[in-house]
């Protein structure tokens, strides 16, 4: 079995990966703007706009059909906003309240109005990706720069590859407008940028992808592409031009292995066939997890890292500080402590204080060399600047400073000095000069 | 600052000065009138603001002196941003007009700059800070044009007079409160307007920024500009401004921080007496709406 067919794949790749990329560059701006559910709203209330558009004209003619459920998605958007207004509720309850009442106006309107007629509520759904074959395919690559092969483009292909140009042309020939406008409305518009006229342009575009799109990969597959891609970059990076063309980019590897992964799937599941949409919303849905997971700087695994980091710095604070309390209340110039009085917490620490020379172990007892001594004299100076700070100047009670004084002895800010004292009598060690 | 000549008056815009208006007339209308000068950069007449049914600002007359700071201070409600917010055209004025220069505020627009409350963003947006002092140029850019580099070094240069030009790269996330009220300073500053409406810039602000921000203001009015600022702390208003505006729903006063500024003024504002024209406002929300 040869893994790619002209004949078979071609056009529903062409198709997937067009309206993969029209939706996942619009949707930037739709989950930036915490509008993710609207794309879901248009999706699913252009349904009563195609079977009006079918009662109508009486014909499943695409053009009709086309302006039909552009219509709706466009009315979808403007009852959004009315509901919001009038209703007072917040956008995502109008969001919700519009498009269940109009795809169910639409469920409604197929069974009653179009009895026996090819209008089917589950295409709408799935999409008809795999019926996009191509039975005159050439049998070689250079068989497709001809005008018949040309000629043998279907349309939901022609249509999908013009939406994706606009929605493209759109994003980068407005982009600083969309940026404004969608990060500070107030400002775009008091700078003549009008942030609605902006959102409408983008609904209308969102609109148009939608009702282009899901003809073919199904309203699923649309929902997942407006907000997957872009989830998946925003996790990847913190600006915005790079997190569009991340978004294009993954719009396009999560079409094509999602639709190839539909052949390939199968085989393992004892399946005959997989839904080509399904099986690229699923791999939308994957690469979020994963980003979420893995991503270097809002990665759910990073982030643990840096925190076990910052417990091990604090660890090694607190051990530190712990040896030079145990030498200031012995008289001994440089007293031992055994490893056993620790803190189990503070003694996972030791090998680490060890070998960056701040401590030196002997026989289970730990000392504090030359180096460490300073390291520590600086923490317990910040601890009781800190305490100071608070009963001074914050207004604590004396016997309550030690736990904020704690974790504030971490922090990278600098208690004020001053003070030579502590709350409780201790004498802050002063910061030496010659280190200054 | 001078003012541009003023355009021919519509007499029928003059005259129906209550007619309902999404933005200001054409021509200017404010300028004849003798209460109004045209040398003046905001002139206010007879504003009326409601949301939703419900009258927030009753008939707001004002005339802003240029080259000064001036405070807009009054108690929560009663109606300072959205006077700020009226007078840009970003909430609709149910009556009244708003003229900068004599002009109206489509002409006048490239002359105003508008600093938002710092809450009204959402600031896990993915862009530097360098990117948001740079949105106040793109008035200046123009339509579909992109972000030259002589914009970028005057974004900079905006960046370096607030003291953060080192966070420049930072994303607007990792910014402390207070420099992010500076990145909204340096935008503003970027903008080089001549007149600069400021929304509670010195809200949930540390002692530093707070400085460093007056310090801005002061430069600004040395350069001739004026700055009106929502304020809500009263103890800084004689330090900090040279007029102010006392507001509840209404003008209570306003002119120099010296002659209106005292205690008697400041306990009609804050004072209980406006709580009627609150309830009323109430009543004609609920009836207006078709409510009991």
């Amino acid at each position: 079995m040869s893994a790619f067919s002209l004949s078979l794949d071609l056009f529903p790749l062409l198709a997937a990966v067009f309206a993969a990329v029209s939706c996942a560059v619009l949707g930037n701006f739709l989950v930036l703007r915490r509008l993710s559910l609207m794309g879901d709203a248009i999706s699913h209330s252009v349904l009563p706009g195609l079977v009006i558009a079918f009662i109508i004209t009486g014909s499943r003619n695409p053009l009709p059909m086309f302006v039909g459920a552009a219509l709706a998605g466009i009315g979808t958007v403007v009852l959004v906003e009315l509901i919001k207004r009038l209703g007072r509720v917040e956008p995502g309850a109008a969001m919700g309240v519009v498009f269940s009442v109009l795809f169910a106006l639409g469920v409604l309107l197929i069974e009653q109005v179009t009895r026996g007629v090819d209008l089917d509520a589950d295409c709408v759904l799935h999409g008809q990706l795999e019926s996009l074959w191509w039975p005159g395919a050439p049998d070689t690559i250079a068989g497709l720069f001809t005008a018949e092969a040309l000629h043998d483009i279907p349309r939901q292909v022609t249509t999908l590859a013009i939406t994706c140009t606009a929605a493209c042309a759109f994003v980068a020939i407005f982009f600083k407008e969309l940026r404004i406008a969608s990060f500070d409305p107030a400002l775009a518009t008091t700078q003549g940028f009008h942030a609605g006229v902006m959102h409408y342009a983008l609904m209308v575009l969102v609109a148009g992808a939608t009702v282009a799109s899901f003809e073919a990969v199904g309203s699923i597959l649309v929902i997942a592409m407006l907000i997957c891609p872009a989830a998946t970059a925003r996790l990847l990076t913190d600006r915005l031009s790079v997190q569009v063309l991340c978004s294009v980019l993954i719009a396009i590897v999560t079409a094509v292995t999602g639709y190839f992964g539909a052949s390939v799937a199968p085989a393992f599941f004892g399946a005959s066939s997989v839904s080509a949409a399904g099986m690229i919303a699923v791999t939308a849905g994957a690469l979020v997890a994963t980003a979420a997971l893995f991503s270097p700087r809002h990665g759910l695994i990073a982030r643990v890292l840096r925190r076990r980091k910052l417990a091990r710095a604090v660890a090694l604070d607190d051990l530190l500080a712990n040896l030079y309390r145990a030498a200031e209340s012995d008289t001994g110039a440089t007293p031992a402590v055994s490893t056993a009085t620790l803190p189990a917490r503070s003694r996972t620490v030791i090998p680490r204080a060890a070998r960056d020379g701040l401590i030196s172990v002997s026989d289970g007892a730990i000392s504090l060399t030359p180096k460490g001594e300073l390291a520590a004299t600086e923490i317990v100076r910040r601890h009781r600047l800190w305490e100071s700070y608070l009963v001074e100047r914050a207004g604590l009670a004396t016997d309550h400073v030690h736990e904020p004084a704690e974790r504030l002895e971490h922090v990278p800010i600098a208690p004020p000095p001053g003070p030579r004292q502590d709350p409780h009598g201790r004498s802050i060690p002063q910061e030496p000069d010659s280190l200054q | 600052m001078s003012a541009r000549p003023t355009n021919p008056t519509n007499p029928t815009r003059a005259s129906a000065p209550d007619a309902t208006l999404r933005d200001a007339p054409p021509t200017s209308a404010l300028a004849e009138r003798p209460e109004h000068s045209p040398q003046s950069p905001l002139a206010i007449h007879a504003m009326t603001v409601a949301y939703d049914r419900k009258p927030v600002l009753w008939d707001v007359d004002y005339d802003a002196p240029p080259n000064r700071l001036i405070a807009i201070v009054g108690p929560n409600g009663a109606g300072k941003s959205t006077l700020i917010k009226a007078c840009l055209g970003l909430v609709p004025r149910a009556s009244g007009q708003v003229e900068f220069w004599g002009e109206p505020y489509r002409t006048a627009r490239a002359r105003i700059g508008y600093v938002p409350q710092r809450e009204s963003v959402d600031w896990d947006f993915p862009v530097s800070a360098l990117d948001v002092v740079c949105m106040g140029r793109y008035r200046k850019i123009g339509w579909c044009r992109p972000v030259s580099r002589a914009h970028k070094h005057v974004a900079l240069d905006c960046l370096e007079r607030v003291g953060i030009r080192d966070f420049a790269k930072r994303q607007i996330s990792q910014l402390s409160g207070g420099q992010q009220q500076r990145v909204f300073l340096a935008r503003a500053l970027a903008q080089e307007a001549d007149l600069y409406f400021m929304d509670e810039p010195f809200a949930g602000v540390d002692a530093a920024t707070e400085r460093a921000i007056v310090g801005v203001l002061r430069d600004l009015r040395d350069a001739g500009k004026s700055v009106i600022v929502v304020h809500h702390d009263l103890q800084t208003v004689p330090e900090y401004f040279d007029d102010v505006i006392l507001l509840n729903m209404r003008v209570v006063a306003s002119g120099p921080v010296a002659q209106v500024f005292t205690t008697d003024n400041l306990h009609k504002t804050y004072g209980g007496r406006l709580t009627l024209l609150s309830e009323a406002a109430e009543a004609i929300a609920r009836a207006e709406a078709g409510g009991a």
